[in-house]
């Protein structure tokens, strides 16, 4: 078989290569051929807003879901022809958790382990274990109905772990959580890809890609829109700083200062510049005699560049 | 198939080697939807019933209770009625139709309330399909959880039955396995029609078909009361040949027609686990 993903002098096996990969449901396209490699070691993003496809290319990666069309492989293997052997090495997270809510949490994690085939003695141990890393050991007995979200969530990881995968697919990990379950997740997770597991994640909160991705890719409306590394794509398509102004509502028009920044985008109450120096533009702004009610200069992020691809009006 | 890249890839982790016993089920069956470890739903299910064995419990007098207050009570009034091989004490003869129409219910509810709880709402089963467990593991394993449950609960109306007197034969001692076979068909058949279920209304449309067929089976009365056409259609359905069957096995008066009552659920099983794995997959696997 002519394979890219099967290049035996790359040094790093690929675990997930797609090419063209495309969903439908029905006569509705919510992935239009998309080409992802994801390495041994990688921790992989996909980005995009609600709608973007993200979720259906996760499905269809964990096989739990046939391709439409293209080609997909995961472990080396087709999702078509291996499904149970790729799903018995790859750990899954859904967006919203499926903990079975009348087992215990143990129970939950011993059942689950059990599903993979392992034994009785095996999952008694895997359980006391991931207890332990999910923070849960105090919860071990009590039913999941009443955890809090972020306990849910821990214990859904915890989960997917119990076949001790080769391959973590994550599903917006942290959606909905406050931001102390969001620290905490983020640190197992990073202590996971530290021990080699490789993590595909999907999000739309820009910190947790920053936070957590080696490599990523934006998605929108079931394209790939980019591709990179989270400096790289600040890189391509932001500036290194932005200066935003804020003005009174209805009282800028950006047009005395379109001229000072590489990119400017008016909001209806700021101004942002986007600009490798951002003092020197606040500067020439100031010496323009534009006095805007409050300004800041702060960093490009991943969001602005988020933005920038999939733009600002709401898309569902 | 086999790729260059898996090569470099650590061997899998957890084996994949299915049980003994599976062996034919996975030759039949694509690989994608068994991995003959249906059983693992039999223990999730026990670990299940262990927090509620009250409702376990329940599920053993309903029967009891029917079999006191009409072979005991309404027999009373009616005597004797013509069973297989001439007239019985009415307890006789309703009996082993309790004991058939127990093991229906059971099976039914169990069947259609429970798979339609775990896959509209829990998504326990979305959990599932996300390891290398397929939809005839869940279908196997949950109608075999039926089957164990309804198992005990017909052992211990036939233990009351002979307690009572009202076994009369040697045959009876194969009441227990007919009461698994029919339980079993009507559990797959039970959790297919779950998968068509929208709601929770829908359950009054398994009540409907349920009580007709609890209570014009022959359940309470022979055959013979009904016209001719009547007849012919009471003998297609489900729970006449269950009831003719343990009527026939705790009197004793067993002839080759009970063959056909065992092919007649074989039917209804192959028919039910078919399509109620068939349509898990499809509502599961998009």
């Amino acid at each position: 078989m002519s394979d890219p993903a099967a290049n035996v002098t790359n040094v790093t096996p690929t675990l997930v290569h797609a090419k063209g990969l495309t969903k439908h449901f029905g006569s509705f396209e919510a992935v239009r051929g998309i080409d992802v490699e994801v390495s041994k070691g990688e921790a992989f993003g996909f980005l995009g807003p609600n709608g973007a496809g993200k979720s259906s290319t996760m499905r269809m990666v964990s096989c739990v879901s046939p391709r439409t069309g293209g080609e997909l492989r995961v472990l080396g293997m087709d999702p078509e022809t291996d499904g149970p052997k790729i799903r018995a090495r790859i750990g899954v997270v859904p967006q919203q958790d499926n903990l079975d809510t009348e087992l215990t949490v143990r129970q939950n994690l011993q059942v689950y382990g059990r599903y993979f085939g392992l034994s009785r003695s095996a999952v008694r141990a895997k359980a006391t274990e991931l207890m332990e890393f999910a923070q849960l050991t105090e919860r071990a007995d009590a039913e999941v109905e009443p955890l809090s979200g972020g306990m849910k969530r821990r214990l859904t990881i915890a989960r997917s772990l119990v076949n001790d995968p080769d391959l973590l697919l994550l599903d917006e990990p942290t959606t909905g959580l406050d931001p102390q379950a969001r620290h905490l997740l983020w640190d197992r997770l990073f202590r996971l890809k530290q021990s080699g597991v490789t993590l595909i994640i999907t999000t739309h909160y820009m910190d947790e890609a920053e936070q957590l991705c080696d490599r990523l890719v934006v998605m929108d409306g079931g394209r790939i829109a980019a591709e990179g590394s989270p400096s790289e794509l600040i890189r391509r398509y932001s500036t290194k700083e932005v200066l935003e102004l804020r003005f009174p509502p209805g009282e800028q028009s950006g047009d005395e200062v379109r001229d000072l920044a590489e990119r400017v985008e008016v909001l209806p109450d700021r101004v942002l510049l986007y600009t490798a120096d951002g003092d020197a533009a606040l500067a020439a702004v100031h010496a323009r005699g534009v006095r805007p009610v409050s300004s800041l200069v702060r960093r490009s992020t991943l969001e602005d560049v988020f933005l920038r691809l999939t733009g600002r009006t709401l898309v569902d | 198939m086999t790729n260059e890249t898996s090569t470099d890839l650590p061997a899998p982790s957890p084996p994949v080697t299915p049980r003994h016993g599976a062996g034919l089920l996975l030759r039949v069956v694509p690989p994608g939807l068994y991995a003959g470890r249906a059983h693992v739903l039999v223990e999730r299910s026990y670990l299940v019933s262990r927090r509620g064995w009250m409702s376990v419990i329940s599920g053993f007098f309903e029967p009891l209770f029917f079999l006191f207050s009409l072979g005991y009570g309404l027999g009373q009034l009616v005597t004797t009625v013509e069973g297989p091989g001439g007239p019985v004490p009415y307890a006789v003869f309703v009996a082993p139709a309790l004991l058939a129409a127990s093991a229906m219910n059971g099976a039914v509810f169990e069947a259609t309330f429970n798979l339609f709880f775990k896959f509209k709402y829990a998504k326990t089963y979305d959990a599932v399909l996300a390891t290398p467990l397929g939809p005839v593991d869940i279908a196997l394993g949950e109608a075999a959880w039926c089957l164990i449950r309804g198992g005990l609960y017909s052992a211990g109306f036939i233990a009351v039955m002979l307690g009572f007197g009202l076994i009369s034969s040697p045959w009876a001692l194969l009441a227990l396995p007919a009461c698994l076979l029919v339980a079993l068909a009507f559990a797959a058949v039970g959790m297919a029609a779950a998968t068509f279920m929208r709601s929770w209304q829908d359950f009054d449309l398994v009540q409907l078909a349920v009580m007709p067929l609890f209570l014009f089976s022959t359940t309470f009365y022979p055959l013979s009361v009904y016209p001719g056409w009547l007849q012919a259609v009471v003998q297609w359905t489900p729970l006449y040949h269950a009831i003719e069957l343990m009527r026939a096995l705790t009197t004793g008066y067993v002839g080759w027609g009970a063959l056909t009552h065992v092919a007649y659920f074989a039917v209804m099983v192959v028919i039910g686990v078919v399509v109620a794995a068939r349509r898990l997959g499809k509502l599961l696997l998009t």
